[in-house]
């Protein structure tokens, strides 16, 4: 009894030891600690920093960070780092609490600065879906009524922002650039032994992912600008669209953690019936039973996964940043193409 | 705005608009006989223990298999039904009350289930459970809450006298010899077998709402058990209309629109019911005092 009492003492002393940062310091640390928020940012680090760095990943893969909440293992991993990297625009709600109660002294760099913000897009996406609205009702139905309850009252849907900005910058691969510009200069900064060793990992990498830009891009321009346009589970593509010429429909609005109203998902199926829309996207951490819901109702078919906000396990298709992107692209011209 | 389109057009146009009323009226039937025996047995916040209860084993069938109506709806029974009989139990051998067993029990299986959730990283499906999808049904949980609901009024049928009496005196059956601890058994279990079904479509948190909201409305409106049931499953079905309209028509999230359509109804109750409502009571007031 009384050494077990005793043991488990020891074990809650080191346990407050380690949440105030009181490591007991490790032999021979030559690797810096790098924590990232989500999985994506963990990824660029590890692409950086290569065998000089030892990354810890937050929300880790298939999870979704605007709505994470931390664990005391966080708030370890954070009270060790040397550097801790972020996404910024508001991403990261529940990330202020945790540094301040995690004790973090390091160096934190925000990825996303320096790319030009998007304001979130008007409330439902772009919707110019209406204009052939009243063409669509008689097709399926051989009652006649009137069509006039349709969208006059389309504002008000945006209940979930929580920033003026979209925070998805990193689904174009030029801010992936820019991302990866601020990361490897934190990572000098933080380690200046092996500047040299990062900054030419970075420019490799910078190299690879601009190729795979201007594929995706020649890709897409391959196709005419009226089939590029599906449908998503949440709002995370506007980035991504406007980079590479994809209008995307979302009908959950904002965020994940918006509940769709009955509204919103008309809404979406009256665009799929007026624009005739072939596929409909699901992404992997947002709930896939309303997407199912939507092409039942219109006979659209599901298109396959998308990666937004986390990145697969390792085994899967998405597994890095890059593979994220290269999914991510084939899966939307394989469905625009087999219109 | 014509009133076709108003009311009719919604459902008539939209496949997934009418599977979420044909989900909420039977979920509106078959709670209604339940939230009326609670509330006259007071317990009118066992519901609420009870939706707590489910947590961990709908997390536990997630885990297992993901998205799966069964695996969710099996670990939810599960994880009820021992809740139930644990705090059965607990509250027939020792001197705790049964009320007070049930809040540890729920808190407890309320630990957990979040302690498992927790342990899933972040992963947004489980909060839509949480919070459920009405908008979402499929058939395989429109026949679910369907089955719930034949169940349901199919037991409570059988057992509707010997439930009645013991409502009014829980020593009677005790004094007849027999099944006391049984009825009262069942009937938890059917309150279990409702939540669980519903909290596909509303979630495990709001489910109750439209079990306890319609019957505690009303009790304004019928003074026999019969009257009150028939009321509430109406008003569960009123307000389960309502609150879809409205969350068409205004865009608002469909859930809580039908909680609070409920709820409107209950107040409207509270305010003019004719059996105990305040407006009758004000008017009768001056009546009693000549």
């Amino acid at each position: 009894m009384a050494i077990s009492r005793r043991t488990s003492l020891l074990a809650a002393a080191a346990c407050i030891a380690a949440l105030l940062g009181w490591t007991p310091a490790a032999s021979g640390q030559e690797r810096m600690r790098v924590v990232a928020s989500f999985s994506i940012l963990g990824d660029l680090v590890r692409e950086i920093g290569g065998e000089y760095v030892d990354v810890a990943t937050l929300v880790g893969p298939d999870g979704d960070a605007h709505v994470y909440e931390p664990t005391p293992a966080d708030a370890r991993a954070l009270a060790r780092a040397g550097l801790l990297v972020v996404n910024g625009l508001d991403f990261e709600g529940w990330l202020p609490r945790l540094v301040k109660s995690s004790g973090f002294s390091g160096r934190q760099v925000v990825a996303s600065e320096g790319i030009v913000p998007l304001a979130w897009s008007e409330p439902g996406g772009g919707h110019e879906g209406h204009a052939g609205h009243g063409h669509h009702g008689g097709h399926d139905h051989d009652h006649d009524h009137d069509h006039g309850h349709d969208h006059d009252h389309a504002a008000g849907t945006d209940g979930h922002r929580h920033g003026e900005l979209d925070p998805h910058a990193w689904q174009s691969l030029a801010n992936g650039v820019i991302y990866v510009r601020n990361i490897t200069q934190a990572l000098e900064a933080a380690d200046p032994g092996h500047a040299a060793y990062y900054r030419q990992r970075a420019g490799k990498y910078t190299a690879r992912l601009q190729a795979l830009d201007t594929r995706i891009k020649a890709e897409f321009a391959a196709i005419p600008a009226q089939r590029r346009k599906v449908v998503t589970s949440h709002d995370a593509f506007q980035y991504f669209g406007k980079a590479y010429g994809v209008e995307f429909v979302a009908p959950e609005g904002i965020s994940t953690e918006a509940e769709a109203s009955a509204g919103d998902v008309a809404r979406i199926v009256d665009q799929i019936r007026a624009e005739n829309l072939a596929a409909v996207f699901v992404e992997n951490i947002t709930d896939r039973r309303l997407i199912e819901q939507i092409t039942r109702e219109t006979g659209a078919r599901v298109g396959g996964e998308l990666y937004s906000d986390a990145l697969s396990g390792p085994d899967g298709p998405a597994a890095t940043y890059e593979q994220m992107f290269r999914h991510n692209a084939s899966q939307l011209v394989g469905a625009m193409r087999e219109r | 705005m014509t009133l076709h389109a108003l009311l009719a057009a919604p459902f008539l146009e939209y496949g997934f608009m009418r599977r979420a009323l044909v989900g909420c009226v039977a979920l509106s039937l078959g709670s209604a006989p339940l939230g009326t025996l609670l509330i006259i047995r007071r317990m009118s916040l066992m519901g609420d223990a009870m939706a707590h209860a489910i947590l961990p084993g709908a997390a536990v069938g997630f885990m297992v298999s993901g998205l799966s109506l069964t695996a969710m709806t099996l670990g939810g029974l599960v994880a009820g039904l021992a809740v139930a009989l644990a705090a059965g139990a607990v509250s027939r051998l020792t001197p705790l009350r049964e009320d007070a067993s049930f809040a540890a029990f729920y808190l407890v299986s309320l630990g957990l289930g979040v302690l498992l959730v927790s342990t899933r990283g972040s992963n947004v499906d489980l909060m839509h459970v949480l919070f459920g999808t009405v908008l979402a049904l499929d058939d395989p949980a429109v026949l679910l809450m369907a089955g719930v609901a034949t169940v349901t009024l199919n037991v409570l049928a059988l057992a509707y006298r010997p439930l009645v009496a013991e409502c009014f005196d829980p020593g009677f059956l005790k004094s007849v010899g027999r099944g006391g601890p049984l009825v009262h058994f069942v009937f938890l279990a059917l309150v279990v077998l409702n939540l669980v079904g519903g909290f596909q479509a509303l979630g495990t948190l709001m489910v109750v709402g439209i079990m306890m909201l319609p019957a505690a409305a009303a009790r304004f409106w019928s003074e026999t058990i019969p009257g009150q049931i028939a009321a509430a499953g109406l008003f569960g079905i009123a307000a389960s209309a309502a609150g879809l309209l409205v969350s068409f028509h205004l865009h608002l999230p469909s859930s809580p629109a039908i909680i609070l359509g409920a709820g409107g109804i209950y107040g409207l109750s509270v305010l003019a019911g004719p059996r105990g409502g305040l407006a009758g009571r004000l008017l009768r007031q001056p009546h009693l005092q000549h």
